[in-house]
């Protein structure tokens, strides 16, 4: 009988030939990830055991970027008791404030998560790295203590859903766009405990970057993970990055899923999540001349170098609407300097857009940009319960940075087009 | 057997409703505690009695991965959840944690808030007292009734870590 490629990855890596869906596992992981919110909850828990070995020092990275640079004083204590056991642990992969940024955007574009891998993190959005063709999953604080000690995780292996695109992306209709459409079609639970594997024509036309867009939504559907298969793409994008030899691993024709979706994306427009759940989602005609008070770019969905080169050449020549506050967030600092060499700084300032450190920092309603109440924000990124981005009664909608962009131009939900005409770059 | 009043939330009752992430500046439960479930009803902490219990709709705790939230629950000294189904890294964090949850569908819809229960946590019996009805809760698969018995997890992997020295 066939084998998804992630019932493969996940035998590899229990030390047995194959595994089945349901069954538990004790898996060997590659890479365990924190931040600075849940390393400190780890750091407790092991220190509670009395567990003072680690199980691999070049195996555990400590990435700060929730409330990076640190918000207030409770927070700069926080930030030190993860820094401390970074250094007191010779941690290789620890990233200071200053030192990398956003976690979801940081270790991709370091090659530090590779093909076949398992890769563990304390923060939901670890399913991010699934893009990459390898199993990723989020979990809490004290699972994440236990891989530090042991380089192992309990696991129960996930059914997975396949779905297949095809067709080819119209003008601004990005990785985003094919996610929140796939979140509201099975609904905000509708892949619970799944493995969700993407695949189909229309990804060929899908950047890395746009891949891992798609792959970093998954938790809104309820998913475990995500896959899409290593091709050609992918290995050009390893090309000069991966940090470790990788295998490709693909799912057999005879493979079984436990629920199959077929689209054909032609013709489809930009796709945008009301407030105030990720599956609320409606094309962009249907919620266009919306007003919103803030438009947010950034976050580990869509805050890499190719959100920020669509968002600046849709801004150059425009001004931030009057009354609007546009918060352009960089996700690591590579892409900062990236973005200050190919001159989209220069570009997002002239327009009177704030620019900012790299951090997560408005997505989870931590710092900069906090929304005030009954005020409505336009974000690139990736939530929008209730509260999730300031107070209680504030509301985001969710879409594309051409889409975030555009609304930040005139203040209210736009379509890009209605700014540039047609698109001058493509569209990822 | 733990006694208490049941408090109803809906579907989809996510982590920054547990607990906001401008919070997440500390991992003291007893401080966490104070602000549990504040997005979605501000007295609430204020409002609870230890033992008593959340009960919500489908894939409560869905969202961040944020260990804050069971432990905020665990902190104000609430019983246990009972649900219509977890998101999958809540439902984790609980078991690892030792803050007791149960999925009963059937219990979950049936609840009114403010209704009475009595639970036997090891038999996954909950009995709604003011409604008079009895329900048996999904039992936990073997592998994690080790983790449950061994403590948690991480008293679960000092031992394995011990059988493996």
């Amino acid at each position: 009988m066939g084998q998804t490629a992630m019932q493969k990855i996940l035998a590899a890596h229990a030390g047995k030939t194959s595994v089945e869906p349901g069954e538990f596992i004790m898996a060997k992981a590659d890479l365990a990830m924190a931040n600075d919110v849940t390393a400190p909850i780890s750091i407790k828990a092991l220190e509670r055991a009395g567990i003072t070995k680690l199980w691999d020092k070049d195996r555990i990275a400590i990435v700060f970027s929730h409330f990076v640079p640190a918000k207030d004083i409770l927070s700069a204590a926080q930030a030190a008791v993860a820094r401390e056991f970074a250094l007191k642990y010779d941690l290789s992969l620890f990233f200071d404030e200053g030192r990398g940024g956003i976690e979801h955007s940081l270790l991709p574009e370091l090659g530090l998560v590779v093909p076949g891998d398992v890769v563990i993190g304390a923060d939901s959005h670890s399913c991010t790295y699934g893009g990459l063709g390898l199993f990723s999953t989020g979990v809490g604080s004290t699972d994440l203590a236990a891989v530090m000690a042991t380089g192992e995780i309990w696991l129960k292996v996930p059914e997975t859903m396949k779905f297949n695109y095809r067709g080819k992306p119209g003008p601004w209709v990005t990785g985003k766009d094919l996610i929140l459409f796939t979140i509201g079609q099975i609904t905000f639970d509708g892949a619970l405990y799944k493995n969700m594997e993407f695949t189909g024509p229309a990804l060929q036309h899908l950047s890395m970057e746009a891949r891992l867009t798609m792959t970093n939504m998954v938790i809104e559907a309820g998913g475990k993970s995500g896959f899409i298969e290593a091709d050609a793409v992918t290995e050009e994008y390893l090309k000069g990055r991966a940090k470790r030899p990788y295998q490709i691993y693909k799912s057999d024709p005879d493979a079984i899923y436990c629920a199959n979706y077929d689209w054909d994306i032609s013709g489809m427009e930009p796709q945008v999540a009301q407030p105030n759940l990720p599956d609320k989602v409606a094309g962009l005609s249907k919620v266009v001349g919306a007003k919103v008070h803030s438009a947010f770019l950034g976050s580990c969905t869509n805050g890499r170098i190719e959100d920020l080169r669509i968002a600046a050449d849709i801004l150059k020549g425009h001004k931030v609407a009057k009354g609007l506050r546009f918060m352009v967030i960089p996700a690591t600092q590579n892409v900062y300097r990236q973005a200050l060499k190919e001159g989209l700084i220069d570009i997002f300032m002239e327009a009177e857009a704030i620019v900012s450190a790299a951090t997560c920092g408005p997505c989870l309603g931590g710092h900069m940009g906090v929304l005030g109440p009954n005020e409505v924000c336009i974000s690139s990124s990736n939530r929008n319960f209730p509260g999730r981005m300031g107070h209680r009664d504030s509301q985001v909608y969710l879409a594309n940075p051409a889409v975030v962009t555009a609304s930040a131009i005139t203040g209210c939900i736009t379509h890009p087009d209605d700014i540039v005409g047609k698109p001058t770059i493509k569209a990822a | 057997m733990i006694h208490g009043t049941g408090y109803k939330f809906g579907d989809n009752v996510d982590t920054d409703q547990i607990i906001s992430a401008k919070y997440l500046v500390t991992t003291d439960p007893k401080e966490l505690a104070k602000y549990c479930m504040e997005s979605a009803d501000p007295d609430f902490s204020k409002k609870v009695k230890a033992g008593d219990m959340l009960v919500a709709g489908r894939n409560f705790g869905c969202g961040s991965s944020r260990e804050h939230a069971p432990l905020s629950i665990k902190g104000l000294g609430l019983g246990l959840v009972i649900a219509e189904s977890f998101a999958r890294i809540f439902f984790r964090n609980c078991i690892n944690i030792g803050m007791p949850i149960l999925e009963c569908p059937q219990a979950a819809r049936d609840a009114k808030d403010g209704d009475q229960f009595n639970v036997d946590l090891d038999q996954g019996i909950i009995k709604n007292v003011t409604q008079g009805k009895s329900y048996q809760a999904q039992p936990f698969p073997d592998f994690m009734q080790q983790i449950i018995s061994a403590g948690g997890l991480m008293p679960y992997v000092k031992k394995r870590l011990a059988v493996g020295n």
